[in-house]
């Protein structure tokens, strides 16, 4: 009986309190039968929480034990560094697919963030009230439309433009241009990594908007109403007022952004070709690690080629986990200096 | 020219900018809907929900397997997915309010919400696929509900948090227990709030394709049995859009066609509830 009370009390330690507002107040635990249903309860959905925590565990812990047999191989710098993919010869490097993927979302950011963050300011600064409602669920529903569409769309609609008259264009544009002009060699067939990027772009364009918004609507009216009273002009206001006082939270906006293009694969798959190789014109079909992975995983025919593509998607992981946890510390720092 | 014409000209010149970037922006959004639209209205015959598919090249057929097996797929994960979502959402909310752990577990599952999807994927390829050496729909499901748990368990936690704490403390002063405190009154006030989180989250992953590629696979023919590998609109999407034949083509259209519009109105419902039960 006196073990059953202590082991009781250990777990009402950890599992029953009733806080009060905020304040944690240990209950004086009513040993009735009732409270074994509580227990059994608190319990179960402890349990439920932590999946969450053993899945991103256990995700790890498996990529580990499939690529232990390529990183034995391998090892980690020479697979980060070797261009080498051959699944003949059976040598494998990560340096091509990281290169596309790096690449890409560069490029995608370079499209995004400055249009997600120019729509941020329109709808909180410069709208009238009537389109702000609208336009803000107009860049929830598109943020809400499916990877796969914008890949197809992509595929369909924006490939041939691009071929026919964007990269032309570019090319006797640009293209003519020392340094610069090696960008844009090639036949421009559209299926490359510039349309790969502008798809990509376009892809979190509303994602990022909408936390852009978000952190802007932060801005307390009182301090923007003080700037207007001292006579600046709206711009001022954005740029002196709004802006420094939601950096944290764009800044943790750009990085969740970046942590999704990063882990993107159907946006992209249908544009790049998957062509491994390091190209240095942006009209060049390449892969990113997704790419590869979507393309290869069911053909992979030996066991040190699937274990390569394990260690590719080992090294997305741990990069887009990097990338995303640095943007939940932005945003939470964000949230934490500016919700007082 | 003085300073203050300057300013003004600065100024309108900067927002003439950002206003140009949101036209920019949503142009290209509103280019994919309307072509989504029209190629996708152009390819929606009784035949594309009625028909299996038919042999590669050969005209006519339709995607019959692909719309059973994506609503199966996506039932079986919202049966996973929902219920730990909503209790571990609860754990959060309720018993671990305020405690160092329940704050770890909602800045993980944050995380997990972004992490690539085809890294799941894989995971569960090699949890669930290779030792049991077939492909198969329950896989498929798991690696959907691996999505969706952090997004009810989220929006739950959050839906629970905007109870008020009096009405919990009532409760209590009549002698229930948390757990009927819980059941009875708090799931009662968040009910609605939950039910967005989990339309939300069911539009979520029925656009998924990544994590579907490895482990329901595809399926030429109609199939019920979640044992084996099925097929699911997003997979035969891709398959259609990269093969070479123009009906294969019309077809992709029509399937982007239906799961957009089913996509879309998941989320507008969801916004309309939300602005409904919490009036801002």
């Amino acid at each position: 009986m006196r073990v059953r009370y202590i082991y009781y009390r250990y777990l009402t330690r950890l599992f029953y309190h009733y806080p009060l507002q905020g304040r944690k107040v240990r209950s004086l635990a009513i040993f009735s039968k009732k409270n074994y249903y509580d227990l059994f309860f608190s319990f179960l959905t402890a349990v439920a929480s932590l999946t969450v925590i053993i899945f991103i565990i256990g995700i790890l812990i498996v990529l580990v034990k499939e690529s232990s047999f390529a990183i034995g191989k391998f090892g980690l710098i020479n697979f980060l560094t070797s261009t080498a993919w051959n699944p003949v010869t059976g040598i494998f490097g990560a340096a091509t697919t990281i290169y596309g993927t790096f690449v890409t979302t560069a490029l995608a950011l370079i499209f995004a963030i400055p249009t997600a963050i120019g729509i941020a300011v329109f709808v909180t600064e410069i709208a009238p009230n009537i389109l702000k409602g609208p336009i803000g669920i107009a860049i929830e529903l598109l943020a809400a439309i499916p990877s796969i569409i914008y890949g197809m769309w992509g595929l369909f609609t924006l490939a041939p433009i691009m071929s026919k008259y964007v990269e032309p264009a570019l090319q006797n544009t640009i293209g003519k241009l020392p340094f610069v002009g090696i960008l844009f060699k090639g036949t421009p067939l559209g299926i490359d990594l510039l349309t790969a990027s502008v798809i990509l772009g376009i892809m979190i364009i509303p994602f990022t908007a909408s936390i852009a918004r978000d952190s802007f609507n932060l801005t307390p009216a009182v301090v923007k109403e003080s700037a207007y009273a001292i006579g600046a002009t709206q711009w001022e206001v954005v740029k002196n007022v709004v802006l420094p006082y939601s950096k944290l939270g764009v800044f943790g906006g750009a990085a969740l952004s970046l942590g999704r293009a990063l882990g993107e694969t159907m946006a992209v798959a249908f544009v790049l070709g998957n062509n491994h190789k390091i190209a240095t014109s942006l009209l060049d079909a390449a892969s990113t690690i997704t790419v590869s992975l979507a393309n290869e995983f069911t053909e992979a025919d030996s066991d040190l080629y699937l274990s390569s593509l394990y260690y590719l998607a080992l090294v997305l992981f741990v990069m887009s986990f990097i990338i995303l946890a640095i943007s939940k510390f932005f945003l939470l720092k964000a949230e934490r200096k500016y919700s007082r | 020219m003085n300073l203050e014409k300057k300013r003004k000209l600065e100024s309108f010149a900067a927002l003439a900018l950002s206003g140009l970037a949101a036209v920019v922006g949503l142009f290209w959004l509103i280019y994919i809907l309307t072509d989504v639209i029209v190629n996708g209205i152009g390819a929606l015959k009784i035949s594309l929900f009625l028909n299996d598919p038919a042999p590669a090249g050969v005209e006519g057929g339709g995607l019959r397997n692909a719309f059973v097996g994506q609503l199966m797929i996506t039932f079986a994960a919202t049966l996973i997915g929902v219920p730990v979502g909503v209790l571990g959402g609860t754990f959060l909310a309720e018993y671990a309010r305020g405690r160092k752990i329940a704050r770890v577990i909602s800045v993980v599952s944050d995380i997990m919400v972004s992490v690539p999807s085809i890294v799941v994927g894989a995971f569960v390829y090699a949890v669930l696929v290779r030792p049991l050496h077939h492909f198969s729909g329950w896989a498929g499901a798991f690696a959907l509900s691996i999505i969706m748990i952090p997004v009810v368990l989220r929006t739950t936690e959050d839906m629970l948090s905007l109870v008020p704490w009096t009405l919990r403390e009532a409760a209590f002063a009549l002698g229930a227990p948390y757990y009927k405190v819980i059941i009875q009154v708090v799931y009662r006030g968040a009910a609605t709030g939950i039910l967005t989180g989990i339309l939300l989250s069911i539009a979520r992953v029925a656009g998924e394709t990544a994590p579907l590629l490895f482990t329901s696979f595809n399926n030429n023919f109609f199939s019920g049995n979640m044992n084996g590998p099925m097929a699911s609109l997003t997979v035969t999407i891709f398959q259609y859009a990269m093969g070479p034949y123009k009906s294969w083509h019309s077809q992709a259209w029509g399937a982007s066609f239906v799961i957009t519009l089913f996509i879309l109105c998941l989320t507008i419902a969801g916004r309309l509830i939300i602005r409904w039960r919490y009036k801002r």
